[in-house]
């Protein structure tokens, strides 16, 4: 067994530390995605200069169905900025697009409360 | 069906979910993974923290670059209602150094609901202190454990200096019934439509 070996098991926890899975990049550079934002994949052909890791093809797997951004950071079981980051690339390849939570973007409407509401009431 | 929004204005909306976020707060060990946990189907999610100066004397950072940053776990839960309307709940600890979670997750909340512990009443005032601020809807749920001595919902009130149209309820969130009821009274208040207490 080498130096190398006795380090690398699974309590070490994962071997490519976060950022290097977005190239070091820590911002997002478009508008911050609010972690109950709807993503989907928008079926759009990949550009073969896109370069994309394998995360981002995780990722963009996971929103050919609608999926929430705090669902897909869960699902892929890593930090929410650093899926920001990755997601950020994806939407700006075109590939998977945000939608609005509620129309004003902010807090959820009338309707929307009544129907939590009633929802709340059935469980 | 028309609520949900795509920022395209295009195709089919079914099976795309409407989502809205109520957040739990409160002081550490208060019982919000509980209540998380008693009403929604528990997540895992990770999120980072940047270790400023604030950290030191608590974490250990020596040795560490001034913007080291590690991850912590977030109470994070999920509860699917009917017509493709997801819940989504986020426990966030109480300190203030997390508080950089709650500017971020208070944007477009349905409201908060502030849980206190008897014991303890001083270690929710950030919380109560941050949604007064802010401008979020927030309601107080008293976590009554154990042994812990009874108070009367007035006293609370009083001893948290909670103005009057702010719903205070007493709960035990180990209860999915009592958790429900919460969560029942906190868009019940956004609504206006709860009683002031």
């Amino acid at each position: 067994m080498t130096a190398k070996d006795r380090w690398l098991d699974g309590e070490a926890g994962p071997v490519v530390r976060p950022y290097t899975l977005t190239r070091g990049r820590t911002r997002p550079r478009g508008d911050s995605l609010d972690l109950i934002v709807v993503l989907e994949a928008t079926g759009v052909p990949e550009r073969r200069r896109a370069r994309l890791g394998p995360e981002h093809r995780r990722l963009l797997a996971l929103c050919r169905r609608p999926i929430t951004f705090a669902d897909l950071a869960s699902e892929v079981d890593l930090p929410i900025g650093v899926v920001r980051v990755l997601v950020d690339d994806l939407r700006d390849e075109n590939l998977v697009r945000a939608l609005k939570p509620t129309p004003a973007g902010d807090a959820p409407d009338e309707l929307v409360l009544r129907k939590l509401l009633h929802g709340l009431r059935a469980l | 069906m028309d609520y949900a929004h795509s920022d395209r204005g295009a195709g089919a909306v079914m099976d795309r979910p409407v989502t809205a976020k109520i957040l739990i707060a409160g002081g550490f060990g208060v019982g919000k993974t509980t209540m998380v946990g008693a009403i929604s189907e528990i997540r895992p999610l990770r999120t980072e923290e940047v270790l400023t100066d604030r950290s030191v004397g608590v974490d250990d950072t020596a040795g560490v670059d001034a913007k080291a940053t590690t991850t912590v776990a977030m109470d994070f839960g999920r509860i699917t209602l009917e017509d493709n309307l997801i819940l989504y709940l986020f426990g966030t600890p109480g300190q203030q150094r997390f508080w950089f979670m709650w500017d971020e997750l208070a944007v477009g909340a349905v409201g908060a609901v502030v849980l206190a512990d008897v014991r303890r009443l001083a270690d929710c005032f950030p919380a109560v202190d941050y949604f007064e601020d802010r401008g979020t809807p927030f309601i107080v749920a008293v976590n009554r454990f154990d042994g812990a001595e009874h108070k009367a919902a007035e006293d609370v009130r009083i001893a948290l200096d909670l103005d009057d149209h702010v719903p205070l309820v007493m709960c035990d969130v180990r209860h999915r019934e009592s958790a429900k009821r919460v969560l029942i009274t906190m868009v019940e208040h956004v609504l206006g439509a709860a009683p002031a207490r």
